[in-house]
């Protein structure tokens, strides 16, 4: 599903290099969890993935279901299937979250030729979505994001994954400020998720997260590469020794 | 003996001043009409006028078109089930004998056009224009203790209604809600004026919208002067979406404690549009309250923003801030803003601030990678910014009309 080949970045401003060649296939239904200390590129990857402008692809390719996304931008790209859950998803004063949600989901029904929502329709799905991550639909009428919890922001993350049925979803640092609660009804939302046509990258410092969403595969990054990959015992792994191990055996 | 220099006017103010109507019948016009030819019209070196340079900038206001159609056109009011006052129509509109409700058109307000008004402030271009031009005056009272459907003010249509006058006067506890209508001309005059006189009595409540969508030829000069009693409520929204020079001005005067003010309002800008909005807030009494908001979309012309606060000696205990935020979308356009402060108690909290910035490309990240396509989400991000101060109306029918307003100007502008 996803392919990405020798791929190097850099901060489009500064020039400086982050990505120096990862190499990684994530097959239809597989959970890849990125592990990696600090500063090695995780996040810089996801926002690579959702096509962020801040960073410029120098050298190799991403593939997704076959063909390079390089040259899509973000919405192209979230219509094909992909999806980021910020690490912090931003607060937008002035927007309402109801109007957000239902401008994307039928923009993207648009962009794939499908007909839109209609308005009970779409506030049937939003309210299963919701009852599912416990989310009150009072929060849904505030604006986006403004005034929500940590916890809060990354459940309303996950609903609009839900929504928006991606089919790679890729997930950065979804558990930082979570409270073990909120990690559990995190996780199980997407784990609902999880199924034969869908793959997903979940970006994360600990192994805690993946206790919860257990991973078919691990990569660890380490300064802009992918220096080992694994099974979920890698995680264990690395949860026991620290990743200075592995970065000294790469050397 | 002493020789007055008369300065030699500029054409564009001779065209402007040809337009009046030559013989005047009132006293008064006459009176403004030679102020004005003695004077001229202010220039930049004018301080209020600073910005708005009008000697220059008033040639736009004799090269705007007549609009296509007719004067009558019927125009639904912003607010359903308004009763409408033509300012010009000389008469009462049918519908307004209602309980609480006088209305009367007349001619004896001669005085308040052209020596200090109710707040005491000199006779100044703006009025000096409107008595110049005007016709009959409006007065709308609206008797204590009552609450009346909305007021709407039309100035415009036929050149006598396009220098409307209006006096409303609430009574204590009364409860209104006027919209001063300002659309295009619609076969009318392409320069108008507006002069209106508010007076809102001991725990009053006054809803002022002023719903601005003149021509792109249009030229208007508008100002509003309240007088705000004891525990009053002032609320006004100001909507600037049209015209090419338009100057609003507000000036008030808190008289009692416990007046409040809360002014929003939304300037969208296009082309070489010139709109002004200048406002001076007195507060002359202890225990007085206003905040400010003002949000400018530009995507072209001059915006400029002037706003006073002004805390009178012994006026304690005020609480008064001001903000101007402008949203630039495009190099084309800019804003001007200055607010200033002018305090003469020590037991104050006043404070204003202005910022100018461009769309939020992590807000446009955001709303993309959800695949909202880029212009979908900028118009989402630019309609945001303004609805902000909208939706603080507390008024449902308000904010729906205006934001339609603001819908149909964002699908042609931005």
């Amino acid at each position: 599903m996803l392919e990405i080949k020798n791929l190097h970045a850099r901060v489009a401003e500064t020039g400086t290099e982050i990505l120096r060649g990862i190499d990684l296939k994530v097959e239809a239904g597989e959970v890849a969890a990125i592990m990696g200390p600090n500063g090695s590129g995780k996040s810089t990857l996801s926002y690579i993935l959702a096509g962020r402008e801040d960073y410029e692809v120098t050298q190799g390719d991403i593939l997704f279901n076959g063909e390079s996304i390089l040259e899509m931008d973000p919405a192209e790209r979230a219509a094909s299937g992909v999806f980021l859950a910020f690490q912090y998803p931003l607060e937008i004063p002035g927007v309402a979250t109801m109007t957000f949600l239902k401008t994307a989901v039928n923009a993207q029904r648009k962009a794939r030729g499908e007909s839109e929502l209609t308005t009970p329709d779409f506030l049937r799905r939003v309210k299963t979505s919701a009852a599912d991550l416990k989310i009150d639909m009072d929060m849904l009428k505030r604006p986006l994001n403004v005034g929500f919890s940590g916890g809060e922001k990354k459940r309303a993350e996950i609903l609009q994954m839900a929504l928006l049925q991606p089919s790679l979803c890729v997930m950065d640092e979804t558990d930082s400020g979570l409270d073990i609660d909120a990690l559990k009804i995190v996780s199980d939302g997407v784990n609902a998720l999880r199924g034969p046509d869908r793959a997903f990258l979940v970006i994360t410092h600990y192994q805690r997260l993946l206790d919860h969403i257990v991973p078919d595969t691990v990569h660890v990054l380490y300064k802009g590469r992918i220096i080992r990959s694994g099974d979920k015992s890698l995680a264990l792994t690395l949860e026991n020794e620290g990743y200075a191990q592995i970065i000294g055996e790469a050397a | 003996m002493t020789v007055h220099q008369l300065r030699p006017r500029t054409p564009a103010e001779s065209a402007l001043f040809a337009l009046a109507p030559a013989a005047p019948a009132a006293v008064h016009a006459q009176a403004a009409l030679d102020a004005l030819h003695r004077e001229g019209l202010p220039n930049r070196r004018v301080e209020a006028w600073h910005y708005t340079d009008l000697r220059q900038l008033i040639a736009r206001a004799t090269s705007g078109a007549v609009e296509a159609g007719q004067a009558d056109d019927v125009l639904a009011p912003l607010l359903a089930g308004s009763l409408v006052v033509e300012l010009g129509a000389g008469t009462a509109p049918s519908g307004a004998d209602r309980d609480g409700l006088s209305l009367a058109h007349t001619g004896d307000s001669a005085d308040w056009r052209t020596s200090p008004n109710h707040l005491d402030r000199p006779v100044d271009t703006v009025r000096l224009l409107n008595a110049a031009f005007g016709a009959t005056a409006v007065r709308v009272s609206v008797e204590a203790g009552t609450e009346l459907p909305p007021i709407e003010l039309r100035a415009q249509g036929a050149a006598a209604g396009a220098h409307g006058f209006a006096i409303c006067d609430v009574a204590a506890g009364a409860k209104a809600v006027i919209v001063e209508r300002l659309s295009a001309n619609a076969g009318g005059a392409p320069f108008s004026t507006g002069v209106s006189n508010l007076d809102i009595g001991d725990g009053a409540e006054v809803l002022w919208i002023v719903d601005q969508t003149k021509s792109a030829g249009d030229t208007h000069l508008g100002q509003l002067n309240v007088r705000i009693g004891a525990d009053a409520r002032f609320k006004l929204f100001v909507l600037n979406a049209g015209g090419a020079l338009v100057r609003y001005e507000v000036h008030s005067v808190t008289v009692g404690e416990g007046a409040d003010i809360a002014i929003r309002g939304v300037n969208l800008l296009r082309d070489k549009q010139h709109v002004d909005v200048t406002t001076t807030l007195v507060h002359a009494v202890p225990h007085t309250t206003a905040t400010e908001v003002f949000r400018n979309v530009v995507t072209g012309g001059t915006g400029v923003f002037q706003g006073m606060i002004k805390v009178a000696p012994g006026a304690q205990k005020t609480d008064a801030k001001m903000a101007c935020n402008s949203l630039l979308l495009s190099d084309e356009g800019e804003f001007l803003a200055k607010p200033e402060l002018e305090i003469f108690a020590d037991d104050v909290q006043c404070g204003h601030g202005a910022t100018a910035g461009e769309i939020n490309e992590d807000h446009l990240f955001y709303l993309m990678s959800r695949g909202i396509p880029e212009a979908s989400a900028r118009a989402l991000l630019v309609k945001a910014f303004v609805a902000e101060v909208v939706e603080e109306l507390e008024h449902e029918a308000a904010v729906e009309a205006l934001e339609a307003r603001i819908d149909a100007w964002l699908e042609l502008s931005a």
